[in-house]
């Protein structure tokens, strides 16, 4: 047993990792640049969360006390520091942050940006064929039908939805929250129209537009079903 | 070059049945070496249709199964010597039915008959899923009422997402057949008209058969109703779209009963 032990020991292992940290240069008067970290922080709180941030702090001459101070200041503000570069080894107290050397520049591609981008507009769907009973069509952004919608069919869109034919089933436009979202027909017979969940059955369609061109849109609450002309 | 041809519809009742059998007698009359496939495993029903019924001994599920030959299975047609039948099984169901099964049958009948067609089952599961899988080309089979459309509509998408060759991103060859058509109801708007079906189904349309007694004479005496009386009205209507579906540019009609003299003078409808 114990050779069998022996031979499957696990040696101690190590590996080398990089990183890339946000590094914060703290400007004097230190208040002062805790106050713009405050201004950032209120703008997008989550700014900082979940990404490793260092100190660097050569090209201040600190004391203890103060950079004490300073990553106390920013703890209060749920920034955690992994380590200090720039200072004398023996400014740091052992249950400050460790110092670093050996950091480099590198750019901060998506991890810069001060506020969220705006998501890139969805991709429209476009179907040149009849959407047949029993399909399910779906898309974030608008689609349009070069074709009728059968009865028994249904076209979710996170946009508009176009159809240059007849609509027959159902249509649900704006499902993903956008009121401004409307639906177009060349034909209106529509199963069920919805748009950002509200919505109107066939029966409650007004009969007067049955088979015309008509648009289907949102005025608050209400939905309004307008001819085309 | 083989054409597998399925003729389906979603409904039941519709025809489907009636027109693999006029439509697979019409292809043979005109020379076609023809095979028609019942895919109705546990309700079969061409066998009846065809007048082959006392003569089934192994089917399809036998040969998918590997207990028959295909050879063995294969009914040759009394009247046509170039019209066979492969019968369902009575006694199983749609799940003995297999994909790789299927698609042997079907590889091995392309190497021997020109046409081969496949009589689907109503419904859209395993059973009619199988029958239009290898389809080259499609009957859609629909009575001039709302149901029966929306159904057919139904299958038209099946055959464009569920067949092999939509799987490889080409389209099934589809062909809209309009049985019981009845032209002085849909003149008086107690059916869909031609236009309303060819609007919501967007498919060419293969042929109209008008609403006839004929059919239902025919398949009691087990015959294909393109055989029984080729002058009916119903067999000129098949006898027209199958030479359609052979190429050919023929007037679309709806034939009417020829009524004979006497019965013009006796004022009888003679369907």
């Amino acid at each position: 047993m114990d050779a069998i032990a022996k031979a499957t020991r696990q040696s101690f292992r190590m590996r080398g990792r990089s990183f890339v940290a946000l590094a914060l240069c703290p400007v004097v008067p230190i208040a002062g640049w805790l106050e713009e970290i405050d201004v950032t922080l209120a703008r997008s709180p989550g700014f900082f969360a979940g990404k490793p941030v260092t100190l660097d702090l050569s090209p201040l001459d600190l004391s203890q006390s103060a950079i004490a101070h300073l990553i106390k200041s920013l703890e209060q503000r749920n920034i955690r520091i992994l380590g200090i570069e720039g200072v004398d080894a023996a400014q740091l107290t052992t249950s400050m942050p460790p110092l670093l050397t050996g950091g480099r520049q590198c750019p901060l591609a998506q991890n810069e940006p001060k506020k969220p981008e705006p998501k890139p507009n969805p991709i429209s769907l476009l179907l040149d064929c009849p959407v047949r009973s029993g399909q399910s069509i779906f898309s974030e952004g608008d689609v349009t039908v070069l074709g009728s919608v059968a009865s028994g069919a249904e076209i979710v869109a996170g946009g508009s939805i176009h159809v240059y034919g007849a609509l027959r089933g159902r249509a649900m436009a704006g499902s993903s929250g956008n009121a401004t979202a409307r639906i177009f027909c060349q034909k209106i017979e529509a199963e069920l129209l919805a748009i950002n969940g509200y919505y109107q059955t066939a029966e409650e369609i007004d009969v007067a537009l049955r088979h015309r061109p008509a648009q289907a849109w949102l005025e608050g609450t209400t939905m309004k079903i307008t001819p085309l002309s | 070059m083989a054409k597998v041809l399925v003729v389906t519809s979603g409904k039941g009742g519709v025809g489907k049945t009636t027109s693999t059998a006029a439509l697979g007698a019409a292809l043979a009359q005109m020379g076609e070496k023809v095979v028609v496939i019942d895919f109705d495993v546990g309700l079969r029903n061409l066998d009846l249709v065809m007048g082959a019924e006392r003569r089934v001994v192994f089917d399809l599920i036998n040969v998918v199964q590997g207990v028959a030959k295909l050879s063995q299975a294969l009914i040759r047609d009394k009247r046509l010597e170039n019209l066979w039948l492969l019968p369902a099984s009575q006694t199983r169901d749609k799940d003995a039915l297999t994909d790789e099964g299927i698609g042997n049958i079907i590889a091995d009948l392309r190497t021997k008959f020109d046409w081969i067609l496949c009589d689907s089952p109503a419904g859209i599961e395993r059973g009619a899923l199988l029958a239009m899988r290898y389809a080259d080309e499609a009957v859609i089979v629909t009575n001039p009422e709302v149901s029966s459309v929306r159904d057919s509509d139904r299958i038209i998408g099946m055959l464009d997402s569920k067949t092999v060759k939509a799987e490889r991103g080409e389209r099934v060859e589809k062909h809209l057949l309009i049985t019981r058509y009845d032209s002085a109801r849909a003149s008086r708007g107690e059916m869909l008209s031609i236009d309303d079906i060819l609007e919501i189904l967007a498919t060419p349309l293969l042929g109209i058969i008008p609403e006839s007694q004929e059919v239902l004479l025919a398949s009691n005496v087990g015959s294909p109703v393109t055989l029984n009386n080729a002058a009916s009205a119903p067999a000129r209507a098949y006898t027209d779209a199958v030479r359609r579906l052979m190429g050919e540019t023929v007037t679309m009609t709806v034939p009417v009963e020829r009524k004979s003299l006497m019965n013009r003078l006796l004022g009888r409808r003679a369907a």
